[in-house]
């Protein structure tokens, strides 16, 4: 398979990241390498095998659901680079 | 010998018998860094006056007679491991001031075991490479030959063991990123079975492949820094509850009833010759020992890359989809609207090789590839985990080479990131099945460089492994071999 400039760039923006013209240009090169190795992959025969998400099988993990102390809210909010009271401040995000 | 350039088990017996304190042993250190590290450069952060307090406390344990095996020991932390108070950067512009605010659980019980804390080491920029040349704060350097690589991404926790500038440290492993330094770095190099060690607090890069494991001089500091981080703990629900043994007690020096398997993958085109022949030469070494050597097949592992660096790069897109600029972190100042400060954020933040792999994450799970790439992937992981399941029947532990080549040179691979990519070829297998594994040195080339052999495990067998790699170490000598600096 190989992937376009027009697919890099909707990529770019679903991972939101910007770039350059050239670095576009450097993507679509680095990136066809890169999946031209991985199509190797199309040589095996997979349909039957299931997928593993977790190389050490386990089930799901629960525990009572109890209130237990958490994180201070004002050294949480410390690294913030915007706080303001309990909040984190950002840029306008509707008109 | 000088005291920076022992192990963690001889310098806690000198520490019981009372003949050295660790306020000694710590200064001692931060000598052996003065010297070195304008060469090396090891790390990010470095602690001296936390670990001049930490030595003082350990010495008072030790008076009290409530040491620990690794009380007063000078230990570095790979920088992706959170230490509250102390900045941990990951190695990234993105978290360059970051200060967590809680401990990981490996700084936790390595506070509870009294160590001191000497810095926090360098590394590719989130665990990405192969190299330690992609980290914000620039390269670290071989401490065998200054212009090759340490390997990576845990290069500094590697390096500033191999030149003494601390006794243990920790690093991560996702690919090879622990095993593939130890042996550029001629040491011994450890990454558990995937859930022995807990996660938490661990900055997260590919959530089902990542490891925290030791880096040490020998495989007995191996064995005690694996009893010290082992274990259950609620808050990785990845992390396994099974009985953590006394991993000193699997060293005997004796490999004699052993079956050890020697994939017939393991010495295919780009290996090169001295590593080959260094391996098949330790292979000998063990066999005389009275270990049975048994030809075994992994047939999928020649896929074991292509599946990495989807699987990878994926659950990587997904993880770092937190670092927008919002709750902590670096922000990029003067943007318009909320969208506008993540992107100028992210492309700011993030170094290019982080990037490259956010963008192949994202496209192998976007709508329309998911099922060709992400999707594949996980079915031929299947496969490989299947080799090794069938492979453990016919034997105890399986052994090869870490690295198809000795330490390479400073930006030899960084214009071709397949060819760095490649590096990994014998490290991956053992992530993408969650099997424990360990490089210990047996040798070097002709130009010096150290080569390492890797010895895996089935699910849980530290102990095999363990048994494995002291027994060759105790009949040889590499591993006593220091770098010229």
């Amino acid at each position: 398979m190989k992937i376009s400039k027009e697919e890099v760039e909707h990529v770019a923006v679903l991972a939101r990241l910007r770039f350059s013209k050239t670095e576009i240009e450097r993507f679509v090169d680095q990136l066809n390498n890169i999946l031209g190795y991985m199509d190797q992959l199309g040589k095996l025969e997979t349909s039957a095998v299931d997928p593993t998400f977790h190389a050490v099988a386990q089930k799901n993990v629960f525990r009572e659901d109890a209130v237990r102390p958490s994180l201070d809210v004002d050294l949480t909010l410390s690294n913030g680079p915007d706080p303001d009271r309990s909040f984190f401040r950002v840029p306008k995000i509707i008109e | 010998m000088d005291l920076f350039q022992m192990t963690a088990h001889h310098l806690g017996e000198l520490l019981r018998r009372k003949e050295v304190t660790s306020k000694e042993i710590t200064l001692s250190v931060f000598e052996r860094i003065q010297k070195v590290e304008n060469r090396i450069h090891s790390f990010i952060t470095l602690l001296p006056e936390q670990a001049l307090k930490q030595a003082e406390e350990a010495d008072a344990r030790i008076q009290k007679g409530d040491a620990e095996p690794l009380t007063g020991i000078p230990v570095v932390l790979k920088d992706l491991i959170c230490t509250r108070g102390i900045r941990t950067t990951c190695g990234s512009h993105i978290l360059e001031n970051f200060v967590p605010t809680y401990d990981a659980t490996v700084t936790t019980r390595l506070k509870q075991a009294g160590v001191v804390f000497v810095g926090k080491a360098n590394m590719d920029e989130f665990a990405m490479g192969s190299s330690t040349e992609n980290s914000y704060f620039g390269p670290t350097r071989n401490p065998w030959d200054l212009d090759r690589i340490p390997g990576g991404s845990s290069g500094g926790s590697a390096a500033a063991v191999a030149a003494d500038e601390c006794i243990l440290s920790l690093g991560s492993d996702t690919g090879g990123s622990i095993r593939q330094p130890a042996a550029c770095c001629g040491i011994v190099g450890l990454k558990p079975t995937y859930g022995r060690v807990s996660r938490y607090g661990l900055v997260a890069f590919a959530s089902s492949l990542d490891q925290i494991g030791p880096f040490a001089k020998d495989i007995q500091d191996v064995a005690l820094m694996l009893n010290a981080i082992s274990g259950y703990e609620p808050r990785d629900s990845t992390s396994v509850d099974l009985p953590v043994p006394d991993y000193s007690k699997s060293l005997t020096n004796d490999v004699r009833g052993m079956i050890l398997g020697v994939p017939r993958e393991a010495f295919g085109e780009g290996i090169a010759s001295e590593v080959e022949a260094t391996v098949r030469e330790a292979i000998r070494t063990l066999e005389k020992l009275g270990a049975k050597m048994v030809d075994i097949s992994l047939p999928h592992s020649e896929y074991a890359v292509a599946v990495y660096y989807i699987i990878a790069p994926a659950e990587a897109s997904s993880n770092l989809a937190r670092y927008d600029g919002v709750k902590y972190g670096f922000r990029s100042g003067g943007t318009q609207d909320l969208l506008d400060m993540y992107m100028e954020t992210r492309s700011q933040g993030f170094g290019s090789e982080v990037k490259r792999r956010i963008m192949l994450g994202t496209y192998a799970l976007s709508a329309g590839y998911y099922d060709a790439y992400y999707r594949k992937a996980s079915q031929v992981r299947t496969l490989i985990g299947k080799d090794f399941a069938r492979a453990f029947t016919q034997c105890d532990a399986i052994i090869l080479p870490t690295a198809p080549t000795p330490a390479f040179k400073l930006g030899e691979k960084v214009d071709d990131p397949l060819q760095m990519y490649l590096s990994d070829i014998y490290t991956i297998p053992c992530n993408l099945a969650g099997l424990p594994g360990l490089s210990l040195p047996c040798g070097f080339d002709k130009s010096g460089l150290p080569i390492g052999l890797q010895v895996l495990g089935n699910h849980f067998q530290e102990e095999k492994i363990l048994r494995v790699a002291y027994t060759y170490e105790q009949n040889t000598d590499h591993h006593l071999r220091k770098p010229n600096l």
